[in-house]
């Protein structure tokens, strides 16, 4: 009965979890998750892995939107590309510690969602993916247009990396990981904690049910504000590490595809799952990489092939296909116990 | 004074292919819940089709937006019944997801066959020059887009209104459930109104051709624009696309003009507007909120 409930479901399905899921194998999965982090730059590229782990808070952030709140946001890119724009300016004129830049940029998009919230879940439905879109589209024109400030089509070149006195030169970036890593863990403990609060319930309730959450008292759009604005911060703080790590930043961050692209992410990780999205990152980054390195042009044929067979055939995502096999799974052996 | 006449021509004529596309747009979202992400992307085939048409066959611009529409309707048949079917019981979501995917295929697939750098366009002798009207010196195809264009709407307006099959698919696209409460089979439209709606995109993309640079990227702000243009007139409203559509090729024309750095910028001011003021749109039944 599950099954078909979940097949029909709108995109942030309720993923209902039949059977009670265990805290001990949640610890396990979370150690796991933590040493794969730790251990990445050491089996790949630690340039690739620093935008593996960035990517994977950006598709997390996204997921708070998306699979908890109802809400499809195709224009997460203004978040990601401003915070990039805003960390590379203050580290390139202030010197502060890349942390200290980063801080700013998330806050930097925090008040550019503000607004652009405010408005955006005036619509909901398929109405807010498209508004979002067009605001993100405003974004990159001004980024475009502003070339003063952003350097236009050239984009932000020579982005330093100083770390509390330490220049983390190019070379460094295996360093530079663990230096960058406790910012993108912090920003998704931050999203576990968001959706596993009282205040992620009723994202959910409104998600379910959003008349119902109204008629019980809450005050939908201001909640539906708040997931914006946070999710926009985490993702600002994904963007600025980003920015950081590749030395420049480029007018392709803040670029309708940027938006699809972590779309993408989190849809092939699992709509609702959190954590699917750090599995679509990887896969996604993993498999781009792979691509350019043997030569191939044309990615946006593979995102884009992946993006309709995925919509197509494989809607729970990889993590929550796992997630809803364990379930089933569960539920059996407790069944056949009574 | 003549400076603005100019504008506003300008600006009408690049409204009409919003107008044209936007009207696809909305009848493909009335009629099946889905918001095709890739409209731009057919306006960019229909541009390239039209092209390739007039390289290798010599077709002329003539002939091309009479067949251009039909191949278009065809393709359009061809996408709906291999892939958005699957998903039209699902939430509408993914029907977009599909087709921003779908955008990224049809683009790259351009890119990689002919290139980044526009393709040519030449028009036909009859459509080359100027025309002077009472001082107004105006392109003359600009004038004919917007004529062409106005001759569309009109008779897709006619088609709409005075033909039972016009009135079926209006009230499937208004008001579907009360059109299925009448008896009429809804889903019978479904196939052959996102061909229709393609094709229109396809016949926007033809009339650009001469217009705009034929790139495999010229659908992508165009898909976005729309959005806006749907948004503001509403996007379960026919006669509000196309209104919207006209509107927006307006303010365009206006910024460039006067503040050209922020063209682009003003349609989505406007959007915030109409969003904030009217929230389903200027011509858009307000929907229950949710």
């Amino acid at each position: 009965m599950t099954q078909s409930a979940i097949t029909e479901a709108p995109v942030a399905g309720p993923d209902v979890p039949v059977a009670r899921r265990s805290p001990r194998l949640r610890w396990i999965l979370l150690a796991v998750g933590l040493v794969a982090a730790l251990a990445l730059p050491w089996f790949v590229y630690p340039p690739v892995a620093m935008d593996i782990v960035a990517m994977a808070l950006f598709a997390i952030a996204l997921d708070i939107l998306l699979g908890y709140t109802g809400l499809l946001s195709f224009g997460h890119a203004a978040f990601w590309g401003s915070s990039a724009y805003v960390t590379a300016l203050i580290a390139t004129h202030y010197g502060v510690p890349f942390p200290v830049a980063v801080l700013g940029g998330a806050v930097f998009a925090m008040i550019l969602a503000l607004p652009i919230g405010y408005v955006s879940v005036r619509r909901s439905g398929i109405y807010f993916a498209m508004v979002t879109l067009a605001f993100a589209q405003m974004v990159y024109f001004i980024g475009y247009q502003w070339s003063d400030l952003t350097g236009g089509e050239n984009g932000l070149q020579g982005v330093p990396r100083s770390f509390f006195g330490i220049e983390l030169v190019e070379t460094e970036s295996f360093y530079f990981y663990y230096a960058a890593l406790p910012i993108l863990l912090f920003g998704m403990w931050a999203a576990w904690r968001i959706v596993h609060s009282p205040f992620g319930r009723v994202l959910v309730s409104i998600r379910d049910n959003s008349q119902r959450a109204r008629a019980l008292g809450y005050e939908v759009e201001k909640y539906k504000v708040i997931a914006f604005v946070l999710s926009a911060g985490l993702t600002g703080l994904a963007g600025g590490v980003f920015a950081i790590s590749h030395g420049f930043v480029a007018l392709t961050e803040l670029h309708w595809t940027t938006s699809g692209d972590v779309v993408l992410m989190t849809v092939l990780g699992g709509i609702g799952t959190l954590w699917g999205g750090a599995v679509g990152a990887f896969l996604t980054v993993m498999l781009a990489d792979y691509l350019a390195s043997s030569g191939f042009h044309g990615i946006d044929l593979v995102t884009g092939s992946v993006f309709v067979i995925v919509v197509l055939l494989f809607r729970r995502g990889v993590w929550g296909t796992v997630r809803h096999r364990w379930m089933v799974h569960r539920q059996r052996r407790l069944s056949s116990r009574r | 004074m003549s400076a603005v006449l100019q504008y506003v021509v300008q600006g009408l004529a690049a409204g009409s292919f919003y107008a044209l596309a936007a009207l696809g747009l909305a009848v493909i979202f009335g009629v099946l819940g889905v918001v095709n992400f890739a409209h731009g992307a057919f306006y960019m085939l229909g541009a390239v089709t039209a092209a390739v048409l007039l390289d290798t066959l010599d077709l002329p611009l003539w002939w091309s937006l009479l067949v251009v529409p039909v191949l278009m309707f065809v393709f359009g048949v061809v996408i709906e019944r291999l892939l958005v079917q699957w998903l039209l019981r699902l939430d509408p979501l993914y029907n977009l997801l599909l087709t921003f995917g779908l955008t990224l295929v049809f683009v790259e697939l351009v890119k990689q066959r002919y290139g980044v750098s526009g393709l040519p366009y030449r028009l036909p002798g009859g459509l080359q020059g100027r025309v002077d009207l009472a001082g107004v010196v105006l392109p003359r195809y600009q004038l004919f887009v917007l004529l062409f264009s106005v001759a569309v709407c009109v008779l897709v307006w006619l088609l709409m209104t005075r033909t039972r099959v016009g009135m079926i698919v209006r009230a499937s696209t208004e008001k579907p459930e009360l059109a299925r409460a009448l008896g009429i089979n809804v889903g019978r439209w479904v196939t052959p109104v996102f061909g229709f709606g393609v094709a229109l995109a396809g016949l926007a993309g033809v009339l650009a051709a001469p217009f705009r640079a034929i790139t495999a990227d010229m659908g992508n702000n165009f898909a976005i624009i729309l959005f806006a243009v749907v948004v503001i007139g509403g996007l379960g409203s026919i006669v509000g696309a196309v209104v919207a559509g006209f509107l927006v090729g307006l303010v365009e024309a206006f910024g460039q003009a006067y503040a050209p750095t922020f063209a682009q910028i003003l349609i989505f001011v406007l959007m915030a507007l109409v969003i904030l003021v009217r929230p389903a749109g200027l011509f858009g039944r307000q929907e229950a909120t949710a």
